[in-house]
C-alpha cells in the first residue's frame, strides 16, 4: 500500500520528500488515469464516475463537480465552436494557501486531471487562470507543461486517440473578484473582471459564449484518483457523508501552522491539536474562520465539528476552502474585522451600490469603534446593513455576501467586545504582543 | 497616432510578444491584459503612449483599455522604483502582526504606502493575501516571495535588493 492510496493528492509529494517532477509523477502510476480514462472511457462514463464518487468543488462552494460537467451539451447540441475548461488557479481568499502548495510541488496531478476533465466534457481548449502573484507556481507549471507537451500527454493525438487538448496559461492582472467565476471568465477574455448575469450558467455559455466549466485546483487533482480507483475507494476516504480527502490548512498562533491532506470531516479540534500541534503559550483560542475570509466565524462550542460541508454549514458557517484562520485571545475582534471589511471593500468590483458604497462605510464605523470614536446604536447600524449588504439578490455576485458572513458573526459571537469598545471609548486589546 | 509614436509606444519585441498572444485568441481585444503585462514586463509600468499604442494595435479604444489596466492591482499606470515591494495586509498576516510589521518597513524604507524612495530604488504597496498563510507574515519584492518576515530582518532583506 502506498500513501497514494490514502492522500491521493499530496501522498506523492511526501514520498519524494518535496516537488514531483514529471519522472517522480511517472514513477508513481502517474498519467495512467489519464491514459485509462482517453483509452478506455466514454466522456459520458467519467462525467457519471466524478458524480457517482460526489466530489464536490474544493474552491469553496462545494458544488458537486461531475453534475456540473453533466451541463455541457454534448455532440450537436454543443453548437459550433471551441469548448472550454478553466482551471481556477486564482487563489486569492484570505488565509488560503493550499493551491499553491499544490501547484509548486504536483503541478502535473493538476495537468492530468484537467486532461480527464477536458476529455470528458470534450473540450480541446484549456486554461490554468493564474494568480499574477504566484511567480513560483508559474515557472513549475510552464516546465510541468513543456514536460508532459513533450510526452505527448497535450498536444495533437493523445495517447493515440483522437483527442486534442491545447493548455495554455493566463497570469492575471490580479483582483480577488476574478475568483468568481464568470468574472474569471471576463478577466480571460481580456476584460475587466465584473461577474455576468446568471443564468445562462457558464457550462451553458462561458469563454466567449462558448460552453465551459470552471474548477478550482484542488478539485482537479482529485479526478486521477477517482479514475485509478473507484467509487468505492474515493468514498471510503471520508470520515462523514462526504467524499474523498480534503487539504486542511491553519494559519495564526499555532505550533505549528500547515496544510496537511486529511480524510474528508476530520474534527476542527483534531486539527488544531493534533496536527497544528495546539495553540503556542500563553494563547487561548478564542475563534476561527473555517473556510477563509469570507465564512462565519466559529466558536468553541463549534470546536468538536466534522470539517465537512453539510456539518460546517448546519453551525452557520461554510467550510470554504478548508484552510482557517485562528484568532487567538491577543487579536481584538473589532479590529480583526476591520481587516477583514478593509480587504472586500477593497476588492469590491464596484458594479453593485451596496457593495461598493456599503462596504467602505463599514470598515470606516469599525475604525472608528476601534478607534473610540464608537457611538451608541453603532452596532445595531452595523446590523441593519449587514442584513442588507448581505442579502443575496441585492448585489449581482456574492462578494458582499461573502464579506458580511464574518461580520454578522464577530457582531453575534463577540458582541461583548464591540460594546466595550464603545462604552470605554478605547479598544482594551491595546499593548497586545505582536 | 502616427507610426512613430506607435513604436514610441511599444517595441518590436513587445509586438511579437503580444502577436503571439493573439494567435491564441479568437480576437485581437481579447489580449488586452496580456498586451499590457507584456509592456508592464518590459518597461515596468504603461504609460499613457504605451496605453494608446497597444489600443491602437488591439483595435480598440485607449479609453476602453485604460478602463480595463486601472481595474487590475498588478497593472501599474504610474511609474514605480527598480524593485517594488508587496506588503500582506490580509488577514493570516494581520493575526501574526502584519500592521506593527508595516509601519517599521514604512520607516525603514522612508516612504508610505503608494510611495517610491528618492533613489527610485523602491516602490512600496500593499497587497492581499499571498497564498503562504503558515509562514505568516510575508511579503513579496520582485518576484521572491519572502516569508516570516520579522522587524529585524529588514536590513538583511532590503539590503539583497540593489
Amino acid at each position: 500500500m502506498s500513501l497514494m492510496d490514502t492522500k491521493p493528492l499530496l501522498g506523492r509529494v511526501e514520498e519524494v520528500g518535496g516537488f514531483v517532477d514529471l519522472t517522480a509523477y511517472e514513477a508513481g502510476q502517474g498519467y495512467q488515469a489519464a491514459r485509462t480514462a482517453l483509452t478506455s472511457m466514454s466522456p459520458e462514463e467519467i462525467v457519471s464516475l466524478v458524480k457517482d464518487a460526489n466530489l464536490r468543488g474544493r474552491g469553496g462552494a462545494g458544488f458537486p463537480t461531475g453534475l456540473k460537467w453533466s451541463f455541457v451539451p454534448q455532440g450537436e447540441a454543443a453548437g459550433e465552436g471551441a469548448k472550454y475548461l478553466v482551471c481556477n488557479a486564482d487563489e486569492m481568499e484570505p488565509g488560503t494557501f493550499k493551491d499553491r502548495f499544490l501547484l509548486e510541488h504536483n503541478p502535473h496531478i493538476l495537468i492530468e486531471g484537467m486532461i480527464i476533465g477536458a476529455y470528458a466534457i470534450q473540450a480541446e481548449k484549456a486554461y490554468i487562470f493564474l494568480r499574477g502573484e504566484y511567480h513560483q507556481p508559474y515557472r513549475r507549471l510552464v516546465e510541468a507543461l513543456a514536460d508532459a507537451t513533450a510526452q505527448g500527454f497535450l498536444g495533437a493525438g493523445i495517447f493515440g486517440t483522437d483527442f486534442n487538448l491545447d493548455l495554455r496559461i493566463h497570469r492575471s492582472g490580479g483582483r480577488y473578484i476574478c475568483g468568481e467565476e464568470t468574472a474569471l471568465l471576463n478577466a480571460l477574455e481580456g476584460k475587466r473582471a465584473q461577474p455576468r448575469t446568471k443564468p445562462p450558467f457558464p457550462p451553458a455559455s462561458g469563454a466567449w459564449g462558448r460552453p465551459t466549466i470552471v474548477n478550482n485546483v484542488e478539485t482537479f487533482c482529485n479526478v486521477p484518483g477517482i479514475v485509478r480507483h473507484g467509487v468505492e475507494w474515493y468514498q471510503g476516504l471520508g470520515r462523514t457523508e462526504d467524499a474523498g480527502t480534503k487539504i486542511y490548512g491553519i494559519s495564526g498562533r499555532v505550533n505549528r501552522p500547515g496544510l496537511w491532506e486529511l480524510p474528508i470531516g476530520t474534527p476542527i479540534r483534531e486539527l488544531v491539536e493534533q496536527h497544528a500541534g495546539g495553540m503556542r503559550d500563553g494563547f487561548e483560542l478564542k475563534g476561527i474562520l473555517p473556510g477563509g475570509a469570507s465564512t462565519d466565524f466559529l466558536v468553541e462550542e463549534h470546536f468538536d465539528l466534522a470539517m465537512d460541508y453539510g456539518t460546517i454549514q448546519a453551525a452557520g458557517s461554510r467550510m470554504g476552502t478548508g484552510t482557517m484562520i485562528l484568532m487567538d485571545n491577543s487579536i481584538c475582534p473589532v479590529d480583526m474585522s476591520r481587516n477583514l471589511q478593509h480587504f472586500f471593500a477593497q476588492e469590491s468590483c464596484g458594479f453593485c451600490t451596496p457593495c461598493r458604497e456599503g462596504l467602505p462605510w463599514i470598515e470606516a464605523l469599525l475604525l472608528d469603534i476601534e478607534e473610540g470614536r464608537g457611538q451608541e446604536g453603532d452596532l445595531e447600524v452595523l446590523d441593519r446593513n449587514a442584513q442588507f449588504i448581505g442579502a443575496p439578490g441585492n448585489t449581482f455576485c456574492l462578494h458582499a455576501t461573502g464579506a458580511i458572513e464574518p461580520l454578522q458573526s464577530a457582531l453575534k459571537y463577540f458582541r461583548e467586545d464591540f460594546e466595550e469598545h464603545i462604552r470605554t471609548g478605547k479598544c482594551p486589546y491595546r499593548g497586545r504582543p505582536l | 497616432m502616427s507610426e512613430v509614436e506607435l513604436l514610441q509606444g511599444l517595441s518590436g519585441e513587445e509586438i511579437a510578444e503580444i502577436e503571439a498572444e493573439i494567435t491564441h485568441l479568437p480576437d485581437r481585444e481579447s489580449a488586452a491584459i496580456d498586451a499590457l503585462m507584456i509592456v508592464q514586463k518590459h518597461r515596468g509600468w504603461v504609460s499613457d503612449t504605451s496605453l494608446q499604442a497597444i489600443a491602437r494595435l488591439l483595435g480598440m479604444s485607449a479609453d476602453a483599455l485604460d478602463s480595463i489596466a486601472t481595474f487590475y492591482n498588478l497593472i501599474f499606470r504610474q511609474p514605480v522604483g527598480r524593485h517594488v515591494v508587496m506588503v500582506c495586509d490580509s488577514v493570516s498576516c494581520y493575526v501574526m502582526g502584519a500592521d506593527g510589521l508595516g509601519k517599521a518597513i514604512q520607516e525603514h524604507l522612508g516612504i508610505a504606502f503608494g510611495e517610491t524612495t528618492d533613489d527610485d530604488r523602491f516602490t512600496l504597496l500593499p497587497i492581499v493575501c499571498l497564498g503562504a498563510c503558515d509562514k505568516a507574515p510575508t511579503m513579496m519584492i520582485d518576484d521572491e516571495l519572502i516569508e516570516n518576515v520579522a522587524a529585524e530582518r529588514l536590513g538583511e532583506i532590503f539590503g539583497r535588493f540593489e
